[in-house]
């Protein structure tokens, strides 16, 4: 069977929740006849057309109003940001539009906002932010960043099903590299649960996005010395699921906790306050940063090779850790 | 929407349209078909391009009508909203209520062109100005637009003349404008000029008018009476409704 790409597997969900439901459509910036920056809309245009494909201005506060309208109208409105740093030029209709009518007026809003996030191809300041706290920040919306194809399908198609405004951030960095053998059934990941991707007993490292692949291999290369390793990839954080990261903390004692996004802010201090909270009897050691440092995203790839958090960076964090 | 409704809404009662959750005209109800909009002002326009886009992707028969004021025209998101439903020819009709002061600013500090119109002309939809204070005017001038957005042929922005005879809020005296434009403009009170053309015309008598004033104020009293005795929100309302909670929420 045919490996999916997690962007391939984006554009199937929504694809496939676009036949399912007439409601749902796309409109972003050349998302119609050049398919999307990144292709996630390819061929969408000749099969839906151009009501349902709908190419905007360049105008990201005006594409996510549109969504938020047509989607009190009762659609499911797919807004595309081309780059996800684009997404603060729509940060007012979404914090305080989307996020706040269902609380204020009983009105839902089910849009999706999606767009690529994440570094490590060297596209600069404006092409690379990981801007996911502003809104997890902000009570009302779900914000999902996926790192595997299945949960790129699976959480695209929850998104889009889902009667709250969902901010999905799919990593580009991991879209051609990651792919696998998708399920042919119509399958969703639930918005707010964690998935382990490596059981282990020493430590938890607790991530998501493109930092997962990182955990994954700083733990085969601990695996050699013997620290064995637990990685939760929380797919979802807002809501995030808490007792998937405090049973893990609760059986390991240590945890690290490790994003691309930068420090201050980060989600790794929310989550840090959470373990100290509910956890703190279990601990044995440090609760352990590893995040961006608290720059922009620089883009001279020496620079950009600085400010992600790298194998190395957790390789010896853990070692500190297990010493502990 | 019942007086009641509204002025509990104002009153902060869970009776309110938004149960308290919020204040003054930020309020809607989507069985009415009313969209609430926010204190950030031009948000609504992009709101309602989408709105229209929804009804022009369905082949509905139906009309958006988007209010603002002459501040929020210079909001980006105004002119986002505008272009987005021009270059879409959505059914949507853009209404201006011009009354001249945005909280204290004037018109020339908001803007370097004459008229709100004037901006319709950068986005190819007409722009109609029409004097705010001639109710049949206006109504002319909305069925004209809603006619042309209903024929498919896109929005309409109506600038409506007017003037703001009060301070932005209570608490505002509105010291920082000319009185003798209150003066020019309480000869041109809408209401008052509507009263005479119909006596006029013998459509409506002076007793006839001071019923219907009687009838309205005695609405106006029991509605504010009835929502002053209706109780406020529970305080752990403030945990419901932030996001979805079942059917019956």
């Amino acid at each position: 069977m045919a490996l999916t790409t997690y962007v391939e597997a984006i554009r199937q969900g929504i694809w496939e929740e676009m036949e399912k439901d007439e409601r749902v459509f796309v409109l972003g910036e050349d998302v119609g006849i050049y398919g999307g920056a990144f292709k996630v809309t390819a061929g969408m245009l000749e099969r839906f057309g151009e009501w349902r494909i709908v190419d905007t201005p360049i105008s990201e506060s005006g594409i996510v109003g549109a969504a938020i309208g047509a989607a009190l109208m009762g659609m499911r409105p797919v807004a595309e940001m081309q780059f996800a740093d684009f997404i603060s030029c729509a940060f007012d209709q979404i914090t305080n539009f989307a996020a706040k009518c269902r609380y204020r007026w009983g009105a839902g809003v089910p849009i999706v906002v999606r767009g690529p996030s994440g570094g490590g191809v060297h596209g600069g300041p404006f092409h690379s932010q990981n801007p996911e706290m502003y809104y997890v920040h902000t009570p009302g919306l779900k914000v999902v960043c996926p790192s595997t194809a299945y949960d790129a399908k699976g959480l695209i198609k929850a998104a889009i099903r889902d009667p709250d405004p969902v901010i999905y951030f799919e990593h580009k960095f991991l879209y051609r590299r990651v792919k696998e053998e998708l399920p042919s059934d119509d399958f969703v990941v639930p918005i707010g649960k964690a998935a382990i991707r490596r059981a282990g007993t020493d430590i938890t490292v607790v991530t998501y996005g493109a930092m997962v692949y990182i955990a994954l291999e700083a733990a085969k290369e601990l695996e050699k010395e013997g620290i064995d390793l637990e990685v939760i990839d929380l797919r979802s954080l807002l809501p995030f699921d808490k007792e998937a990261v405090l049973d893990s903390v609760r059986k390991t004692n240590k945890v690290i906790l490790l994003h691309e996004d930068t420090r201050i802010g980060g989600f790794a201090g929310e989550l840090a306050a959470v373990i100290s909270e509910e956890a703190f009897e279990y601990l044995d050691g440090p609760i352990r940063r590893i995040t961006a440092p608290d720059t922009p995203v620089p883009y001279s790839p020496p620079l950009e090779e600085f400010f992600l958090p790298k194998v190395s960076d957790v390789v010896r964090v853990a070692r500190e850790l297990y010493a502990y | 929407m019942s007086l009641r409704t509204i002025l509990a809404q104002y009153m902060a009662r869970k009776t309110g349209a938004t149960r308290g959750k919020d204040g003054n005209m930020h309020m809607g109800d989507l069985s009415k078909n009313l969209i609430a909009f926010v204190s950030m002002l031009g948000d609504n326009v992009p709101v309602a391009a989408g709105i229209g886009l929804s009804m022009k992707m369905r082949g509905q028969d139906r009309v958006a009508l988007c209010f603002f004021g002459d501040g929020a025209t210079s909001r980006g998101d105004w002119h986002e909203g505008i272009n987005m439903a021009s270059v879409w020819k959505v059914p949507v009709v853009f209404i201006c209520n011009n009354n001249q002061y945005a909280y204290s600013t004037p018109l020339e500090r908001q803007m370097a062109v004459e008229n709100v119109a004037d901006r319709a002309e950068a986005y190819g939809l007409p722009g109609e100005i029409v004097d705010g204070n001639d109710i049949l005017a206006v109504w002319d001038c909305a069925t004209r637009a809603i006619e042309r957005a209903r024929a498919g042929h896109g929005p309409t922005l109506i600038e409506c003349k007017t003037f703001r005879m009060t301070g932005h809020s209570a608490h505002d005296d509105a010291g920082y404008v000319p009185p003798e434009l209150f003066a020019f403009w309480e000869e041109r009170d809408p209401i008052n000029r509507f009263e005479r053309f119909l006596t006029e015309r013998g459509l409506i008598t002076q007793p006839g008018i001071d019923d219907l004033q009687r009838r309205i104020n005695h609405e106006i009293d029991e509605a504010i009476q009835i929502a002053e005795k209706d109780p406020f929100p529970e305080p752990e309302d403030c945990m419901k409704d932030v996001y979805y909670e079942g059917p019956n929420s």
